[in-house]
């Protein structure tokens, strides 16, 4: 059934990349069987481990960082229209600041650092964080603060058990699509200044024109991606979810 | 508009759409704060209240619901109320498994547990069917009368105030004021069709005399 149908479209993935290989030339696009060597082989040295563990803590750190700003700040501008009107251009000018600009000023202006790498991450997250939040602050229900405050539920009741239950599909939102990004930047950033992680490995392969290497890592990467959605994310969505009635 | 409620008895607003019920309730319980008057209730007074939607929070479970409104309630306290509402079968629920009348119920059981010095109720058995709603009625006249609850309901049924309520506090609209009170006299139920035709008599006066 379900397991069934995503092992055939794998088998169909993987067939249809060793065609591809087979057209292009090794060269061009190596094969699954030669990436997988790669891969296995970098996995035994230690490589795979190293630069993985690299890249999934500035992953973390910067998440992290840019989700506890940005959801303090979605928060204070749904709630707030001063706030809001105050702090939007703000929000919309770093929305739209690409994302290079963003990676290239924080090294040229806090040199090539783990710090400067962190923060132009976040700070990419953050914007797109805030906007989703915010939604979420604006779509609460009055009626559940007015029964809060009739019942005197002091404030760390009513945030624990009214205002983040209600945020919790904007968060997971702004989780799902700030993971991804988060991923994608970090990558970045490792290319342009930092001395490890995937990102700094597919580098070096791209000037060694390692074409094995760059699929090797980027299917480590995708399947790290993988394992998080499947045993963290979906299992923290589906408990908290619980409540929901079932559709029919 | 003025009116006094006495410590322990049961008042009832009631008047047609419009004429402030809601708005005035909003006043006594703090929601609304514009308004030139004063509001007299006793020091610390405790409120519990009960909305016109049962207002629970969707994602924890009825117990849970309950013991968020009123954290001091014993475990005691909780086992008496769902007893006597008829929600022991329900208490790890969630409100989105819960008919309107269960919902309604729990909400009752909040209110209950806060151990109210005032309780109010705003319409809490409209949209219900006739038969749910006597039933549920009765079940608030009991816990009313057993724990000696001021309360004071909002409804626009005349016939459930008169089943409630100790005194009945008329409002009409435009503008909003009290007409008059009545006084319902005890033992509130049941009342023979002589009591309640001589009540229903003394509301059309009240009402008369002001000319609405």
């Amino acid at each position: 059934m379900n397991v069934a149908s995503r092992l055939f479209s794998l088998m169909v993935m993987v067939a249809a990349w060793y065609a591809g290989s087979e057209i292009a030339g090794q060269r061009m696009m190596p094969g699954p069987q030669t990436v997988g060597f790669a891969l296995w082989a970098e996995a035994q040295s230690g490589a795979l481990a190293f630069h993985l563990g690299a890249t999934l803590a500035r992953v973390a750190v910067a998440f992290v960082i840019a989700m506890a700003i940005g959801t303090a700040l979605g928060v204070w501008m749904g709630r707030s229209r001063l706030a809001d009107r105050l702090a939007d251009p703000w929000l919309v000018a770093l929305l739209n600041l690409p994302a290079l600009v963003i990676i290239v000023l924080a090294y040229v202006w806090a040199g090539l650092t783990e710090t400067a790498a962190i923060v132009a991450v976040a700070l990419n997250k953050l914007p797109n964080a805030t906007v989703t939040v915010r939604e979420g602050a604006r779509a609460l229900d009055r009626q559940l603060d007015e029964m809060a405050q009739v019942f005197r539920m002091s404030r760390w009741v009513r945030l624990q058990h009214v205002l983040i239950p209600q945020l919790a599909p904007y968060l997971a939102a702004a989780t799902r699509s700030g993971l991804s990004l988060v991923w994608k930047i970090v990558l970045i950033v490792e290319l342009l200044g930092r001395p490890n992680g995937v990102g700094f490995e597919i580098g070096i392969a791209f000037q060694l024109f390692d074409v094995t290497r760059i699929l090797a890592y980027a299917i480590a990467f995708v399947l790290v991606m993988l394992a998080i959605e499947t045993f963290l994310v979906q299992p923290i969505e589906r408990h908290v979810s619980r409540w929901r009635p079932k559709a029919a | 508009m003025a009116f006094t409620l006495k410590a322990g008895a049961v008042g009832a607003l009631v008047g047609p759409s419009g004429c402030g019920k809601t708005t005035l309730l909003r006043i006594i319980t703090g929601l609304d704060s514009d308004y030139i008057g004063t509001v007299h209730l006793p020091d610390h007074g405790k409120l519990g209240m009960v909305f016109q939607e049962p207002r629970l929070l969707p994602w924890r479970t009825v117990e849970q619901n309950v013991r968020l409104g009123a954290p001091e309630a014993t475990d005691a306290d909780l086992d008496a109320l769902f007893g006597a509402l008829g929600l022991a079968a329900h208490r790890h629920h969630f409100p989105g498994e819960l008919s309107l009348g269960q919902a309604r119920r729990v909400a009752l059981a909040r209110a209950f547990a806060v151990k109210p010095d005032l309780l109010v109720l705003d319409e809490p058995f409209v949209s219900l069917d006739a038969a749910l709603a006597k039933h549920l009625q009765e079940e608030l006249a009991a816990l009313v009368t057993s724990r000696h609850v001021t309360t004071l309901i909002v409804t626009h049924s005349m016939d459930e105030a008169i089943g409630l309520a100790d005194r009945l506090f008329l409002l009409s609209a435009s503008p909003a004021h009290v007409v008059g009170e009545v006084p319902i006299p005890r033992p509130r139920e049941p009342h023979t069709a002589e009591e309640l035709a001589k009540i229903r008599a003394e509301i059309a006066r009240v009402s008369g005399k002001a000319g609405q």
